[in-house]
């Protein structure tokens, strides 16, 4: 009973440390923009497949060893798929802003961004699935009957690191304090002599190239990697951060490692095809209960 | 006098038209079902335009509704009116079809509002991005539902409607579908128009410009909420309905987040809270989706011929997913408020105003 | 569709032990008042004092933690903000809210929501009763529209009015469904000196037209010496003084409290 319990918080934090790297992504720009980035699961798995693409390159082109690969493809990654995001947010979003277009024009527009993302990969690289290649050798350790691998230990240790420093990042440095008075007043901050588009690429650098590890983890422990894979789980992801309370790094971690557990939870007990029923019923009843989500503030209106 | 019935007269004379020329084959089968999704096009940006652009809200899963419709419709009709391996016999006679079947389609639409009611009450207490998440994962719990009733077929869907318009067919030989379709379209436009001309119905827009003063001005939002979400997804149920009927099969996967993207991508190019604008993009939308299909290969053809790109690759038919929203990201770069903004045809010729009246 | 007062002679509004916390904060404590028939009151108190406080509880916008609210005889508890309206309470707001995308036309028969007596389904068939309704509505509404020398921005957006022109349109909004109590909520907030003389006449006006009870929130006290009889000071929830204008102006407690304030 105590080894299934263990066995099952180990899953579930494995799992729901994607889910929560991805939230992330979303609670940064829509904490900055109010922008509901919806190419942002697009923008996982981009990451995930520069990640094929710096990996195979640097194993079989240049012949280096596993780990040298991994050490090389982890800020690769990160960087090349930060470019990415900062790509979109400067030809898509950034003149729709300038405009002052609707909000929710922006929002389709990231909804169509994501479209591009995944159907030309489709179109480039052709409906074949791509299998990653092994980086490390994968340990399969087992304490009394706890099954785990050195490779789930890494993705939950990875998630933990990134939410302390990004914890660290908005709450003690001076870009994210001046991310968090962006959020407060997007109209006071230009005026308070802070450079708001220059805070806004830093947003879309740290999301995305969180994003880009995210699709590095993944790739690495389910490695067959599809144009489609990250739409489901990005959706996923978003409504895991609006659970948590948009707009905050700890909900978005609460919020991901929640759908993590549910999700493992549902698989343990129900057939696998209730999984997606079962976990959006309950973060629906979650979002009904507490509307603005667990770390999220009532709005207040005031007249 | 023409100018009381002249939207009546061009109304009549196009749909009589395009029956027309369906009864005589001048349209090719491909043709016919283009002409049909633009109707179900338009009841499905026109009803998702009525929560998203008049009242201000953010509804992302249009097509869960609708596909609460296509299903209730279909195993209602076939229930009653077919041989099928999923009910066994007829449950009455088939030679009825024809008069029930409108009322097949609104029992669809009923069932699709009352799935409205998943989002409706949780409206009361959250707006904005939060209640958008709502309707996402609204469309997420019930494409997973039906997957998950097997005897309904599950993910594979479920057939066996083309028998129903057959029997129809049977009783008076004309082309039916086409003729629902155009019915439902032009009686679903006619009911939003009317609802947000009236006074009644301008609380929705009252709701969307400062709720709060809706409410304290004597404006009852919740119950306002409550009829334009039921109304917007039952009239997106019956669209369903049709979709599910012009197909003959349905299957959950044509209703997720996909389809609920290509609704908010009519209602949003065609400018909030205008329901000409609405109108002309399904149309557009449709057309262009359509177009793409011929572009793509002369596209590819020519790209061969400057051999810019490599002879063993084709560009194919993905390509058009491709374009199409780079094509609406140019076009809201252009204009950012949708083709119409929030006003209406007759806003913008003021001279057309003259001509017809449409209440 | 209105609920009849239980009986006639009732005050227009009456509020006993009012209390409403925050959190910690009490942001009205222990209020009483009671407003007859065609009476012009004032409410005045500094910044924060919980003026507006008292005047979202009686529009019903929030649910009062002790004491109760009567209007015309009639308990407003539970009752959500658009039924209050409907027992006879109208009102208008510190910051204008006007509908700013709709006509000034339909802001004013959009107001009238509660005397509409008609639903969807009789807007969708365009019924007799539906046609009637709507014709009273717009008949209603131009005409106060006429007396409020209104009805040249009838197809105006509210947006592009003058300043003072949508207080105007704000008192006649809130005028529109036929209140018996009439809420102003620092109306003349905002105008320069020959707007806000224009606004003491139209409040007169009001007062002398209408046959309504009005009760305003006000800063400055030159507005509130020349309309009120009756004035209420509060501050921090409490209140501090009442009577007419003059005795309120020397009260030593309102001198404290507004120490440092200009207005007085």
């Amino acid at each position: 009973m105590l080894v299934s319990i263990i066995q099952n918080i180990i899953n579930a934090l494995q799992w729901g440390s994607f889910y929560a790297l991805i939230a992330l992504g979303y609670t940064l720009v829509y904490g900055v923009l109010t922008l509901i980035n919806f190419a942002h699961g697009d923008v996982f798995m981009v990451g995930a497949y520069i990640a094929f693409f710096v990996s195979t390159f640097l194993l079989t082109t240049i012949g280096l060893p596993g780990w040298v690969v991994l050490a090389l493809c982890i800020p690769l990654t990160m960087i090349l798929t930060s470019m990415v995001g900062v790509t979109l947010e400067r030809i898509a979003y950034r003149p729709l802003r300038k405009k002052g277009a609707h909000r929710l024009y922006v929002v389709i527009t990231a909804l169509m961004c994501g479209l591009i993302l995944e159907n030309a990969n489709l179109a480039l690289l052709g409906a074949s699935r791509k299998a990653f290649p092994p980086l490390i050798e994968v340990y399969v350790y087992n304490i009394g009957g706890v099954i785990f691998t050195n490779l789930k230990i890494a993705v939950i240790i990875t998630a933990i690191l990134v939410f302390l420093f990004l914890q660290w990042v908005v709450t003690k440095t001076r870009v994210g304090m001046a991310m968090q008075a962006i959020s407060y007043d997007k109209f006071a901050v230009p005026l308070m002599g802070i450079p708001l588009d220059q805070i806004i690429v830093v947003t879309f650098v740290l999301g995305s190239g969180f994003a880009g590890l995210a699709g590095l983890l993944f790739a690495m422990s389910y490695p067959i990697l599809d144009p489609y894979m990250g739409a489901l789980i990005g959706w996923k992801a978003f409504i895991a951060a609006v659970v948590g309370g948009i707009g905050d790094i700890r909900g978005a971690f609460l919020g991901g490692f929640l759908l993590g557990a549910v999700e493992i939870l549902v698989v343990a007990f129900f057939p696998s095809t209730y999984r997606d029923l079962i976990a959006f019923t309950v973060l629906l009843a979650i979002l009904t209960w507490k509307p603005t989500g667990l770390f999220g503030i009532a709005q207040t209106t005031k007249i | 006098m023409l100018r009381r019935y002249s939207v009546h007269l061009i109304l009549a004379v196009t749909g009589g038209a395009i029956i027309t020329m369906a009864y005589q084959e001048y349209l090719s089968l491909y043709v016919m079902s283009v002409l049909m999704f633009i109707g179900v096009n338009i009841i499905l940006s026109t009803s998702l335009n009525l929560v998203n652009g008049y009242m201000g809200e953010f509804s992302c899963g249009h097509a869960g509704f609708m596909c609460v419709g296509a299903y209730v419709s279909s195993l209602l009709g076939v229930w009653l009116f077919a041989k099928d391996k999923v009910f066994g016999t007829a449950v009455l006679n088939p030679d009825y079809a024809l008069y029930a079947f409108p009322f097949i389609l609104l029992a669809g639409g009923v069932a699709a509002a009352l799935a409205g009611l998943l989002v409706a009450i949780p409206s009361y207490k959250t707006r904005g991005d939060y209640l958008a998440i709502i309707t996402i994962a609204a469309n997420f719990i019930i494409i997973s539902t039906i997957e998950n009733i097997g005897a309904i077929g599950g993910s594979r869907g479920f057939m066996g409607m083309k028998r129903l318009i057959n029997s129809m067919e049977d009783i008076v030989d004309l082309p039916w579908m086409p003729i629902w379709v155009f019915i439902f379209t032009v009686l679903c436009v006619w009911v939003i128009r009317r609802y947000v001309s009236s006074t009644f119905g301008k609380g929705v827009s009252a709701i969307s410009q400062d709720e709060v003063a809706a409410e304290i001005m004597s404006v009852n939002t919740n119950k306002i909420k409550t009829i334009t979400f039921m109304l917007s997804s039952g009239l997106a149920g019956i669209a369903g309905g049709l979709f599910a009927y012009i197909l003959g099969y349905v299957n959950p996967g044509s209703f997720n987040i996909m389809k609920s993207t290509e609704v908010l991508v009519m209602v949003y190019l065609g400018g909030m809270g205008s329901l000409s604008g609405s109108v002309l993009s399904a149309i557009l939308f449709t057309l262009l989706l359509e177009a793409f299909r011929f572009i793509i290969p002369v596209i590819n053809d020519f790209a061969h011929q400057i051999h810019i790109i490599s002879p063993d690759y084709d560009i194919s038919q993905v390509w058009r997913w491709v374009l199409i929203p780079l094509l609406l990201i140019i076009l809201m770069q252009f204009r950012p408020e949708g083709i119409m903004g929030n006003r209406e045809l007759g806003d913008i010729f003021p001279r057309l105003k003259k001509f017809y009246r449409f209440k | 569709m209105q609920t009849q007062p239980k009986t006639n002679d009732a005050p227009v509004m009456e509020i006993r032990g009012l209390t409403q916390n925050f959190g910690g904060l009490k942001a009205v404590s222990d209020f009483s008042v009671k407003l007859g028939k065609n009476e012009l009151s004032g409410l005045i108190g500094p910044n924060g004092a919980g003026k507006t406080t008292v005047f979202n509880l009686v529009s019903g916008f929030y649910q009062p933690s002790e004491g109760e609210i009567l209007i015309g005889g009639v308990p407003t508890a539970g009752l959500k903000p658009h039924k209050v309206t409907s027992l006879g309470v109208g009102r208008t707001f510190q910051n204008i809210r006007l509908w700013n995308d709709m006509t000034v036309l339909d802001n004013i028969c959009v107001a009238q929501h509660s005397q509409l007596n008609y639903g969807f389904f009789h807007s969708a068939i365009r019924s007799k009763h539906y046609l009637q309704r709507e014709k009273e509505i717009t008949e209603k509404a131009a005409e106060l529209l006429n007396v409020f020398d209104l009805m040249k921005y009838a197809d105006d957006f509210p947006k592009n009015l003058p300043y003072g022109t949508q207080r105007k349109l704000e008192i006649a909004r809130a005028l529109s469904s036929h209140p018996k109590l009439l809420l102003l909520d620092e109306p003349a907030a905002g105008l320069n000196s020959a707007d806000a003389h224009d606004l003491i006449r139209l409040i007169r006006w009001i007062h002398e037209t209408f046959d309504v009870t009005i009760w305003m929130i006000e800063h400055h006290m030159d507005v509130m010496m020349q309309l009120c009889t009756q004035i209420k000071v509060i501050d921090f929830g409490e209140t501090i003084a009442e009577g007419s204008a003059e005795h309120v102006r020397n009260h030593p407690a309102v001198m404290t409290a507004y120490l440092g304030d200009e207005n007085i």
